[in-house]
């Protein structure tokens, strides 16, 4: 055991768990939109619209991850009319790219977490609504997302944690997040099991306080 | 399609044989992560507190810690592992494993810790009395597992299992990095030699649903067959 090695690369880990968080806050933020607009497509009644949103999670659900990121990162450079156009300020950076991949795979996983809490709320409680002559908008923002987002909170908190290990594929389009740095100083000193420690710490640690935060959230949110 | 076509001019037979080793990577990984939750779900379950925490410990570590570090690990310290305990025993040669192993042995470990969760689970939603019912009959501990407990408790389990099956078909996408030619690697290396990544990589995608889409249509034969009766 190196314990040298572990000290010394413990605030160069540190620090590139700040580009972690950045990665994981970003993606998490567009994804509930993402997520919430694609489950209310998924509630339509318009077949068409319904299979879209369904062929949507059907596809960044079934295949990896790394896949999603490559062909946004690789791919989608290769279009010509893409390197002309605005966007590419955006496409060129390996960060927005894996911003992107990020938003859109969590994006799906929320969607479906969201659909099936709005389709658990009992009838009754919109059927109440609208006799108390609530229109239907209102019934929607102020009923039914709050209630569905209180639904949806235990779930969300697994896929938050998902996503937070799912940022770690971030290095393999060469930015330099958390697990970034630790392959680097496992290829430069090839101690793997001291970085393992000290960089799988760090994620447990993240792990532990996003679990205690949604279970603070439920505790305070819960119907009683 | 002249990028697909198989033998010298296209990609297509090796896009198929880099399947086939998907495939038979996330098997025997799948296996080896079988093995993992038969050793550490009588763990979980256990009356004694230190064996508790052993299997605590393994399904915390393994689910909160990002699969490609866990690769990483096994990748990096593989070898010098298994050298430091030939080394033990007088075996001072450089061994090298081969990828394959190292792969499904790193994935293996991260779907047992899954796999451990979901058998935890099943073992303890089958009612109390079917335990008991089985002591007052008499029956040994063995014949109450495999003929009372483990038929209840696959109904239970498959449908979870088959979720973990998918992760476990989607990690292994990430032994790439070590080399490993599998779906995602030969898209890698197709992708390089003819400029054109977004068809390869496109076409991974295709291919990773297609083993989705198959393998749920083959668990859901499974699942109604588990649940006969019910």
């Amino acid at each position: 055991m190196d314990f040298d090695l572990m000290i010394t690369s413990f605030p160069k880990l540190l620090s590139a768990t700040v580009v972690t968080l950045k990665l994981l806050s970003a993606s998490l933020f567009f994804g509930l939109f993402i997520g919430l607009f694609f489950a209310i497509l998924r509630m339509n009644k318009n077949i068409l619209v319904n299979k879209f949103a369904y062929g949507y999670s059907y596809v960044f659900r079934g295949t990896p991850l790394l896949v999603q990121i490559f062909i946004i990162y690789f791919g989608l450079g290769q279009i010509e009319y893409l390197r002309s156009t605005i966007l590419w300020v955006i496409l060129k950076e390996p960060y927005w790219c894996a911003i992107i991949a990020f938003t859109l795979n969590t994006g799906a996983y929320t969607s479906e977490i969201l659909r099936s809490a709005f389709q658990t709320i009992k009838p009754g409680i919109i059927e109440a609504g609208k006799s108390l002559g609530i229109s239907n908008k209102i019934i929607f923002y102020k009923i039914q997302i709050p209630i569905a987002i209180r639904q949806s909170l235990p779930a969300y908190g697994n896929e938050i944690i998902l996503m937070m290990k799912g940022t770690s594929l971030a290095s393999t389009v060469t930015l330099m997040d958390l697990t970034g740095v630790a392959k680097y100083i496992i290829s430069t000193t090839f101690k793997p099991i001291e970085v393992f420690i000290v960089a799988g710490g760090i994620y447990l640690f993240m792990t532990f306080l996003i679990h205690n935060l949604i279970k603070y959230l439920e505790k305070k949110y819960s119907f009683q | 399609m002249e990028l697909l076509a198989f033998g010298k001019t296209g990609w297509g037979d090796e896009l198929f044989y880099a399947t086939l080793m998907t495939i038979a990577v996330s098997v025997t990984a799948m296996l080896i992560g079988f093995i993992f939750a038969l050793i550490f779900t009588p763990l979980k379950l256990s009356k004694f507190k230190s064996l508790n925490l052993i299997g605590n410990f393994y399904t915390t570590v393994i689910r909160g810690v990002p699969e490609l570090l866990v690769i990483y690990l096994f990748f990096f310290g593989g070898s010098g592992a298994i050298m430091y305990v030939a080394s033990i025993f007088g075996y001072f040669e450089y061994i090298e494993i081969n990828a394959f192993i190292t792969g499904s042995m790193a994935i293996g470990i991260i779907s047992g810790a899954y796999s451990t969760e979901v058998f935890r689970g099943a073992i303890q939603s089958i009612d109390k009395g079917q335990f008991e019912a089985a002591k007052v009959l008499g029956i040994s501990k063995f014949a109450q597992f495999y003929k009372i407990i483990l038929p209840q408790m696959l109904r239970l389990a498959i449908p979870n299992l088959s979720n973990v099956w998918q992760i476990t078909l989607k990690d292994t996408s990430l032994i790439s990095v070590t080399g490993l030619v599998e779906i995602m690697r030969q898209s890698y290396i197709a992708a390089g030699s003819t400029r054109d990544p977004l068809f390869f990589y496109s076409f991974a995608a295709v291919l990773y649903l297609l083993l989705t889409y198959l393998s749920m249509k083959l668990i859901n034969k499974l699942e109604a067959k588990y649940s006969r009766g019910y």
